[in-house]
């Protein structure tokens, strides 16, 4: 089997920050432990949403330009691999450079290491494994026909970044082509942008406590003005 | 007088648990001696797996991507999984309690110590002063083993497990409302789903691969409702999210139905057809207006109505929940109450409508089907009924006289070894000084037993206090079958054998049973003998697998029960024509007025209190705890709080807090996040000790299911430093 037709997507959106790619990405046979993928919350005070970030294997990477020691090479696959540990001066330059923030130091190993879609895996008709067992399908592998029929969102895999435009072999999948979502989490939160009380059930005379006789204190006797449902509401005839 | 001998620094540096990091042989093991499909041991998903090998220890894991329900996907417990495997905790010979803690000692020796002590406690006080406790994570030729184990050679009625903590509410509820106890729908059915409501299910954490089938489901243009106090992973892309006050979700389903009756969206002749008993919920939620609804639950009138306005008018549907309804004093209505949207439509039964539960534990379905709940017996049959007694005991050989009867819940078993009326206990694979709440009176309850064995791989923190510990053997060290949340009973393969001198459990198990007398009744030679037995005794039961043999198991990747004949291809979807469990074949309506938990909070303890779960960690933590990667996901538990609660209390992101409860407290750093109720605080309870969330629970129990009240308590929090 070759794989010449698969290739990799990433959609943050679908992301729920499990952290199984990181742990599976240290089970690669030649990444003996070390994760090379990273998944960071995007701002944890204020939610949950997390981004997982491969390299996307630019077809003309900068990482590889940068580097002064000519450690970064790319093969005849695209994979742009980690740097060669005889070669690698450990300067940092393709960790300040990559405009997708990929390389990272590792200063216990005086190395760059970098995500190298697992090509011990992918050179011989595997899936990565992080895009193996992602279980929300942030991190897919297969082929582009494939995810346009499954999913809303579309593939991009062009980047621009000021004058420099990138072009990955790593796919980006983007909002779908519809109009916006019709509801906001956050709208449906009682007590954003308002003065909420945190206590408010604690108060003598709160609804709906322990302590309370929940109908009788609350309720709306029969023939008080009924709470209606909505405009069509035929609760209280 | 069952007390600890050692500090507990000694026990964590004897025993652990000690985090692995690194595979058996390193990390340049080599290539494995074979690859074996097999299943994940965590929760009830069982998702396949393939574990590579390498004399006798399993050295690292590849997807397996043919296995239909997962197809390779895992979460990183599963990753990780293998990491048990070899592990330096591991318990390798049977231990005896000794002035330094534990000594090693034979099998002979602890075997008949253990025998002893059971004669000698049944002798003096009865044999109901024996109480035995079992889990969900076993295989569902270990559940019935031990319900086997518990009636004929223990003869006690006080058999029960830690599915009790788990899925006792949902179980419940499915009988009463449908007349058998299982998901209705294969998993399958989610992405065909036009609507789906996510009610009390951190899904995306605790049942991580199911995750992909609603999002399936979105691309297709479902729309996604969650319920939770929390915006879960799951809740964060949710169309519609409704920030349920704790305690609060029968009201809230009430309403919601209130809405949809006023608008017409009820399926007026699958209800006359199909169903009793509609007429009481409708006069019921006369009363939930969205307005008194949103007085109760806290969740905005308008989102009732809007919750109501897509659900009840579409084509297709799931509803799916877990714990978060389940574990209150009211589980079983908030599940009945929630069942209620479901029969109102009609749409059960169906491709892409239907209805299920979030099964916790690995056989979280299996585990509670075969008998080894005090309430009942092989084939899910009840304990109490004459015809359901007959048949076992003249299954098994036995005068039904001497059948037990029905016994003592867990957490009622932990009550009555605390009150002195139950001295001994025998438990396998449960760790309630973790799970069960109020764990300081668990502790107490502990301290009292007269004689405490306990069968297991890791020394947990409640087999510290065990006067023999029968080291027994991991998931991939036995083979078996477990059931899957879906009702798929799926092939778990022998990986290994038990290092050193440690036993596979149901020979364990069967040897004690000759201790006492009882051999005739256990002679088997594998654990194929005791699946065939157990099929045999399904037969013609609520729960029938007597179609099942591993050989079609394995050919189909699973079978769904009810599988009645050896020609028929099991049940996937249950319900299909509106034709239920019950006699008459209908479904049944319950009306629940909502009602309070059983603690709510005041001015003294004027904050909720909830507890659940971390996507990196796995009940107790006994197995997680000792997997290094996932406990650097995430090391200790941190207390969620909102920061307009956090700057009322004067408190920052990673303070050190002390929260309070009625039962106890605990000291820990805060995570001051919007992503939860301001009125509310929440804990993750996988650790043990002085960071057990389970110190404050309350252990006050449904009483119908008898789940204790995992979420919600009245607690309160001060800032430490």
């Amino acid at each position: 089997m070759t794989n010449g037709d698969l290739e990799f997507f990433l959609d943050p959106s679908r992301c729920i920050g499990c952290q199984a790619c990181v742990q599976a990405c240290a089970e690669c046979g030649t990444h003996r432990g070390q994760a090379m993928i990273h998944l960071e919350y995007v701002h944890r005070p204020t939610g949950v949403q997390t981004a997982p970030v491969v390299c996307m294997h630019c077809e003309d990477p900068t990482c590889a330009r940068v580097c002064p020691a000519d450690a970064i090479k790319q093969d005849d696959h695209g994979i742009v691999h980690s740097a060669a540990k005889p070669r690698c001066v450990a300067c940092s330059n393709c960790v300040i450079a990559c405009p997708f923030g990929v390389p990272k130091m590792k200063t216990e190993l005086d190395l760059m290491m970098k995500c190298d879609m697992c090509y011990d895996r992918t050179s011989v008709g595997k899936k990565p494994m992080c895009a193996t067992v992602c279980p929300s399908g942030a991190l897919y592998y297969g082929r582009r026909e494939d995810i346009a029929a499954m999913r809303r969102e579309t593939p991009v895999n062009e980047f621009q970044f000021g004058r420099q435009t990138v072009r990955t072999k790593v796919n980006m999948m983007t909002a779908p082509d519809m109009r916006a979502l019709p509801f906001e989490v956050l709208d449906f939160l009682p007590w954003e942008g308002k003065d909420f009380d945190p206590f408010e059930l604690t108060r003598a005379g709160a609804p709906d406590v322990a302590a309370s006789a929940v109908w009788e204190d609350f309720l709306p006797a029969s023939e008080e003005a009924p709470a209606r449902c909505g405009s069509h509401c035929q609760c209280h005839p | 007088m069952a007390t600890l001998t050692i500090p507990e620094e000694k026990y964590i540096e004897l025993y652990g648990p000690t985090p692995a990091h690194t595979p058996s042989g390193g990390w340049d093991n080599g290539e494995p001696d074979k690859l074996v499909k097999t299943h994940c041991c965590f929760c009830g998903v069982q998702c396949g797996i393939q574990l590579k090998v390498k004399d006798n220890k399993v050295t690292g894991f590849e997807p397996w991507e043919e296995f239909p329900v997962n197809q390779g996907k895992l979460c990183p417990k599963g990753v990780k999984r293998y990491l048990q495997n070899d592990h330096p905790d591991r318990l390798l010979t049977p231990l005896i309690r000794s002035e330094d803690g534990f000594r090693a000692a034979g099998w002979y020796e602890a075997m008949h110590k253990t025998a002893a002590a059971i004669k000698d406690i049944q002798a003096k006080h009865g044999k109901d002063a024996f109480a035995f406790l079992g889990g969900a994570s076993m295989t569902n030729e270990k559940a019935y083993l031990n319900g086997k184990f518990a009636r004929i050679a223990l003869q006690t009625a006080n058999i029960d497990y830690n599915g009790r903590l788990c899925m006792v509410s949902a179980g419940a509820a499915n009988r009463m409302a449908f007349g058998v106890d299982r998901a209705a729908n294969p998993w399958s059915d989610i992405p065909l789903a036009k609507v789906i409501i996510l009610t009390g299910t951190n899904l995306a954490e605790c049942f991580p691969i199911l995750t992909d089938y609603v999002w399936r489901a979105r691309d297709a243009g479902a729309k996604i409702i969650v319920i939770d106090p929390r915006i879960t992973p799951i809740a964060r892309t949710a169309d519609l999210f409704l920030p349920v006050r704790p305690g609060r979700d029968s009201a809230l389903a009430n309403g919601i139905l209130h809405v949809m009756i006023e608008r017409g969206w009820t399926d007026e002749k699958f209800i006359a057809e199909h169903t009793h008993d509609f007429d009481k919920v409708r006069e019921l939620v006369k009363r939930y207006t969205p307005e008194v609804t949103e007085k109760i639950t806290g969740v905005p009138a308008a989102s009732i109505i809007k919750a109501a306005e897509m659900w009840g008018p579409a084509e297709t549907s799931m509803l799916l929940h877990a714990r978060g309804i389940e574990h209150h004093t009211k589980g079983v209505e908030n599940v009945l109450t929630y069942i209620n949207l479901v029969l109102a439509t009609g749409r059960i039964g169906k491709p892409g409508s239907g209805y299920g539960t979030i099964t916790g534990q690995g056989n979280g379905q299996g585990g509670r089907e075969h008998g080894q709940r005090c309430n009942q017996l092989p084939g899910g049959r009840d304990i109490n009924k004459p015809e359901h007694r007959e048949f076992i005991a003249d299954f098994w050989g036995i005068p039904e006289p001497e059948l037990p009867k029905q016994g003592l819940t867990a957490c009622e078993i932990i009550d009555a070894i605390e009150r002195g009326e139950i001295k001994g206990l025998l438990s396998i694979s449960f760790n309630p000084l973790v799970s069960i709440p109020d764990s300081n009176r668990t502790r107490a309850a502990l301290e009292k037993l007269e004689f405490f064995g306990c069968i297991d791989f890791f020394l947990s923190e409640t087999a510290r206090y065990a006067d023999v510990v029968l080291a027994g053997s991991l998931q991939e060290e036995d083979e078996g079958t477990v059931t899957t949340g879906e009702g798929r009973c799926v092939r778990l393969r022998n990986s290994v054998s038990p290092p050193e001198n440690a036993r596979v459990d149901w020979k364990i198990i069967c040897e004690l049973a000759e201790l006492l007398g009882k051999e005739k009744f256990f002679t088997y030679k594998n654990a194929g003998e005791i699946f065939t037995e157990l099929t045999a005794a399904s037969k013609g039961g609520p729960i029938d697998y007597s179609g099942m043999t591993y050989e079609k198991i394995e050919q189909n990747m699973g079978v769904f029960w009810p599988c009645p004949t050896p020609e028929h291809p099991g049940t996937p979807r249950l319900f299909e024509g509106g034709k239920f469990h019950h006699p008459d074949g209908k479904a049944k309506f319950h009306a629940y007025e909502y009602r309070p938990p059983a603690e709510d909070v005041d001015p003294e303890f004027p904050i909720f209190f909830t507890s659940g779960r971390v996507v990196s960690q796995y009940l107790s933590g006994t197995q997680t705890r000792r997997i290094g990667g996932l406990v650097d996901q995430y090391p200790e538990p941190l207390c969620e709080m909102h920061p307009l609660l956090a700057e009322r209390l004067g408190i920052k992101d990673r303070d050190v807090v002390r929260v309070v409860t009625r039962r106890g407290d605990i000291t820990l750093p805060a995570q001051v996040v919007k992503t939860i109720r301001p009125d509310t605080v929440f804990i993750p309870y996988h650790w043990a000790g002085k960071k057990a969330a389970n110190q404050l629970t309350n252990r006050a129990l449904d009483p119908i299911s008898k789940i204790p009240e995992y979420k919600v308590c009245a607690c309160r929090v001060e800032k430490v430093r």
